[in-house]
């Protein structure tokens, strides 16, 4: 009897050019026209009078500035929701996708022996998370920059005593482990997710996965709002001014 | 190879312990400050989600860990 198919790393399914293309890039591009398709859509079709679908967006839309505005104050979340709003959705629904019927499950026999699933949920590749961490950390940098001007640079750079210049090494540090930690915690818990329910599947199909299932919906709202939330956090520190 | 599947399991069951215990004090400090004061109970549950996302993620980096020893 064969065990479940897990992966750690995407798979190729085929190349383009010489370009390869692995299963989560597929997922990825599907789930961003998804995305494009849906709000070129609401917004061609906005009225004075909301209609269903445009009311649910606006108060989706109002919940997410309310959240981020009681982190970084008014101004600065309503600057900002474009970078954190698209963070959340982007990331909500690639964790969710990996949960749709079909996705890991529907695939291609290249040979007899190995199976590769057509679709994986972008965040379960290390890949796609490592990428939204460096749009992070980088947002975040070029906020602060923009904020403070060259000021925000003697946060990383101060030469005016040896603890400031070691001090400012820290940050430095700290700032790339904010990348890794972005980066594995997000991949972690939804790869972790996807194992798990294998596994429970491979070992009680029948009923048993169903609160599993529900546990890696929670777990990707939480992951995808823990995202969400540290950037803003981290936004707001960047674009404040250091007082001692 | 029973040292791989050794190791994949001592290194989770280890890295689990940690996180573990931060989990607990975090929730137990956050429900015990809810009743002292029930009517801040929204900040905190945000602040306590955010804080046990931290300390989860210590046990995730030694899942990923135990997944690369089995799987790769």
């Amino acid at each position: 009897m064969p065990g479940p198919h897990i992966s750690l790393a995407a798979e190729t399914v085929t190349h383009l050019f010489t370009l390869p293309i692995s299963n989560s890039l597929i997922s990825t591009w599907s789930l961003l026209l998804f995305l494009s398709v849906f709000s070129i859509w609401v917004s061609c079709h906005l009225k004075l009078i909301p209609h269903r679908l445009q009311s649910a967006v606006e108060w989706f839309l109002e919940a997410l500035l309310g959240l981020f505005a009681s982190l970084l104050g008014a101004d600065l979340a309503r600057k900002f929701l474009p970078l954190l709003g698209t963070f959340f959705i982007f990331i909500i629904l690639s964790n969710w996708s990996g949960l749709l019927p079909g996705v890991g499950t529907i695939g291609i026999y290249p040979e007899p022996s190995e199976f590769i699933p057509l679709f994986r949920a972008p965040t379960a590749d290390l890949n796609t998370t490592l990428a939204l961490a460096v749009v992070s950390i980088m947002s975040i940098q070029a906020a602060g920059l923009k904020g403070l001007g060259l000021n925000y640079l003697k946060k990383f750079f101060n030469f005016s005593s040896p603890v400031d210049f070691f001090v400012g090494l820290l940050e430095i540090i700290s700032e790339i482990s904010r990348m890794i930690s972005f980066t594995f915690r997000l991949f972690g818990n939804i790869f972790a997710g996807e194992v798990l329910l294998a596994v429970v599947a491979f070992l009680i199909p029948l009923f048993v996965p169903i609160p599993f299932l529900g546990m890696e919906l929670f777990v990707g709202f939480i992951q995808a709002l823990v995202f969400a939330m540290l950037t803003a956090t981290f936004l707001n520190l960047a674009v404040t001014k250091v007082g001692h | 190879m029973d040292l791989k599947i050794l190791s994949a399991g001592l290194t989770i069951a280890i890295g689990g312990i940690g996180p573990a215990i931060a989990i607990g004090i975090i929730v137990a400090k956050a429900v015990e400050a809810i009743g002292r004061n029930p009517d801040a109970s929204t900040d905190i549950r945000s602040s306590m989600i955010l804080g046990a996302a931290f300390a989860e993620a210590i046990a995730i980096y030694a899942l990923v860990i135990a997944l690369i020893i089995k799987f790769v």
